[in-house]
């Protein structure tokens, strides 16, 4: 039994594995054929593999759909914009949580904390009845301000902070060094590996976020990429599903291009709130 | 635990009174505003957009109102509660989504607890698995939405052409009462396996090593020591999945909205998406106020436990 038992059992792993990776990662490559197939060829039954002939004309159809430079563009803005703000928002608030002793303190910890758990799904409503009190739908803002605190940002860059000994900033409180100062020069520096986790995780969030966005937008000079791939759908009469796939690897391929060269920061990042 | 918080808090009490002897006076009120300062910035977004909406959503609750009017706002107690009561849709709504949440929760939970027991090894050939199975996780859900979509065409699609070649007839995937939310079902689960398989993998790494070889010691068959180590030990894990998965199916909005409009005949409309339709193109915000703070009780619920069980599992380690 022995050999012969183990080796047969190692094959069937191998192609179970193999199933599993299919399963997973084939969905894509079929985004990525049916995307330079023709028409005809998408609605042939049963479908071919590969493409007949590869086909770039869809990539151009879905580009000149729409106003796909400023999708583009404004999803740049806002995950960029997003995450300055909750650098610049966060860091000191984490500082704080980590490094002084103040009234409230648990409290107030205690309430970002709240905030992480709580999804946008769940108060849309009213926050979209105050934004349009303040006549801010239908503008970047409205996709920018709600996200400017950051509770998980705070979280781990308040760990990052408690994890920097002490002598390091008695050091630079002996140098006269201000505490405004050895925040930002000293301990934001040291952060690095925390901020880079949390770069690619707001990033990629606010990049694929297509909920918020597609509420709070009506015109298309402020629509992001998500909300203009899905309006292919509708706009292309029909289902020309070659384009509409064509639209999607533009959302899809930078993210997997990034994931493919960072995957070990990028699978940190999302499962980090579990620990 | 309990103890080294109450002992930060004398600390925290005493060690103010020394920064003051050290600065020499003058200066120390200001020391001690400057963590105040510092958090005003977050405590400021957090308030707008997060603790003030929850309750501005539950005064609204109490009001007749619309989107295209908001100056015209009618008080009418709880009548938007007593309508949600005996709408028959909303009940719907309400069913939809436990069978949806309870679904999702559970065999995605299940598949994936299994998955990592298995690829929860060092060889390279598990971690390329294993970001194989994550990368669904990364990629927009509109886009996951819409490429299910396709596969799920009913005459063109993959996934019938699939069955037909091992001789099974094609499947309404998106276009009968029954079968949308099965897709739907699947289409969660499998967007949300890989992350919940590697927090499991995590968590299975952090179990002592010790523990494992004192029963290999010990001749503990592997069933047993699944149950009486791996499980045990993972519990904090598998309740953090818990809560976070139930949130988020709670949370479902996404794939419903690309992918069946909450049909065919109200089949998989749920809870976010009543709330948009209702406040958004039926125009009927106090309908859409009074689910929201459904949603935010349910929500709430989940967070209170989770909190409560955080807290323990810290008291004791």
């Amino acid at each position: 039994m022995g050999q012969i038992g183990r080796t047969s059992l190692k094959t069937i792993e191998w192609i179970l594995l193999a199933a599993v990776a299919l399963v997973f990662v084939f969905p894509f490559l079929w985004m990525f054929l049916t995307s330079f197939k023709t028409l005809p060829e998408v609605f042939q039954f049963p479908p071919t593999l590969l493409p007949e002939s590869w086909q770039l004309e869809n990539f151009r159809k879905a580009w000149e759909s729409g106003p796909f430079l400023t999708y583009v563009a404004n999803s740049l803005i806002v995950a960029v914009g997003t995450l300055i703000l909750q650098f610049l928002v966060g860091v000191p608030a984490a500082y704080a949580f980590a490094r002084y002793r103040f009234k409230g303190r648990n409290l107030l910890f205690g309430l970002s904390l709240i905030a992480l758990m709580i999804p946008s799904q769940v108060i849309f409503l009213p926050v979209y009845v105050q934004l349009s009190n303040w006549n801010m739908i239908d503008t970047l803002w409205a996709l920018i301000l709600p996200f400017g605190a950051s509770a998980f940002g705070i979280f781990l860059l308040r760990q990052a902070f408690m994890q920097v000994p002490d002598e390091v900033i008695e050091a630079a409180r002996l140098d006269n060094a201000s505490e405004w100062k050895i925040m930002w020069t000293i301990m934001v520096p040291l952060a690095k590996p925390v901020l880079v986790t949390f770069g690619l995780f707001s990033f990629i969030y606010h990049w694929n976020d297509y909920f918020w966005p597609l509420i709070m937008t009506n015109s298309d000079s402020v629509r992001t990429l998500p909300v203009g791939i899905s309006m292919l759908k509708a706009s292309e009469g029909g289902k020309q599903w070659n384009v509409i796939m064509a639209g999607n690897m533009m959302l899809v391929l930078p993210i997997l291009a990034v994931f493919f060269f960072a995957q070990r920061h990028i699978i940190k990042a999302f499962i980090y709130q579990s620990k | 635990m309990r103890k080294a918080v109450a002992s930060q808090e004398l600390s925290g009490a005493i060690s103010p009174a020394k920064e003051k002897k050290a600065a020499g006076a003058p200066f120390a009120w200001r020391e001690k505003l400057r963590p105040y300062l510092y958090v005003t910035p977050a405590m400021i977004f957090f308030t707008l957009f997060f603790f003030f909406p929850i309750g501005y959503v539950i005064y609204l609750s109490f009001f007749d109102w619309t989107l295209l009017n908001l100056k015209a706002m009618d008080p009418v107690g709880l009548e938007n509660y007593t309508n949600l009561v005996s709408d028959s849709d909303f009940h719907q709504v309400l069913g939809n989504t436990f069978v949806y949440t309870v679904s999702t929760v559970v065999l995605g939970i299940g598949l994936s607890f299994f998955l990592a027991l298995w690829l929860n090894r060092k060889a390279r050939i598990y971690g390329i698995i294993q970001a194989a199975v994550f990368s669904p996780h990364i990629i927009s859900l509109v886009s996951v939405a819409m490429l299910w979509m396709w596969m799920m065409d009913t005459q063109y699609g993959l996934l019938n052409a699939i069955l037909e070649v091992i001789g099974l007839p094609a499947y309404p995937w998106l276009t009968e009462t029954g079968s949308a939310m099965v897709s739907l079902i699947l289409v969660s689960i499998w967007k949300g396996l890989g992350y919940n398989t590697l927090v499991f993998i995590a968590g299975m790494q952090s179990i002592p090593r010790d523990i494992y070889e004192a029963a290999a010691l010990d001749h503990s068959p592997w069933w047993r020591t699944l149950t009486r180590i791996t499980i045990p030990m993972l519990s904090p894990t598998l309740f953090f999945l818990l809560v976070i998965n139930t949130i988020s199916s709670f949370q479902v909005f996404d794939t419903i909205y690309v992918m069946t409009q909450g049909g065919p005949v109200n089949s998989t409309n749920m809870l976010v998406f009543y709330i948009y339709e209702q406040g958004m193109d039926f125009y009927n915000g106090g309908a859409a106020s009074a689910a929201s703070v459904v949603l935010l009780i349910l929500v709430g619920i989940l967070t209170f436990f989770h909190f409560r069980f955080m807290g323990k599992r810290v008291h004791y380690q």
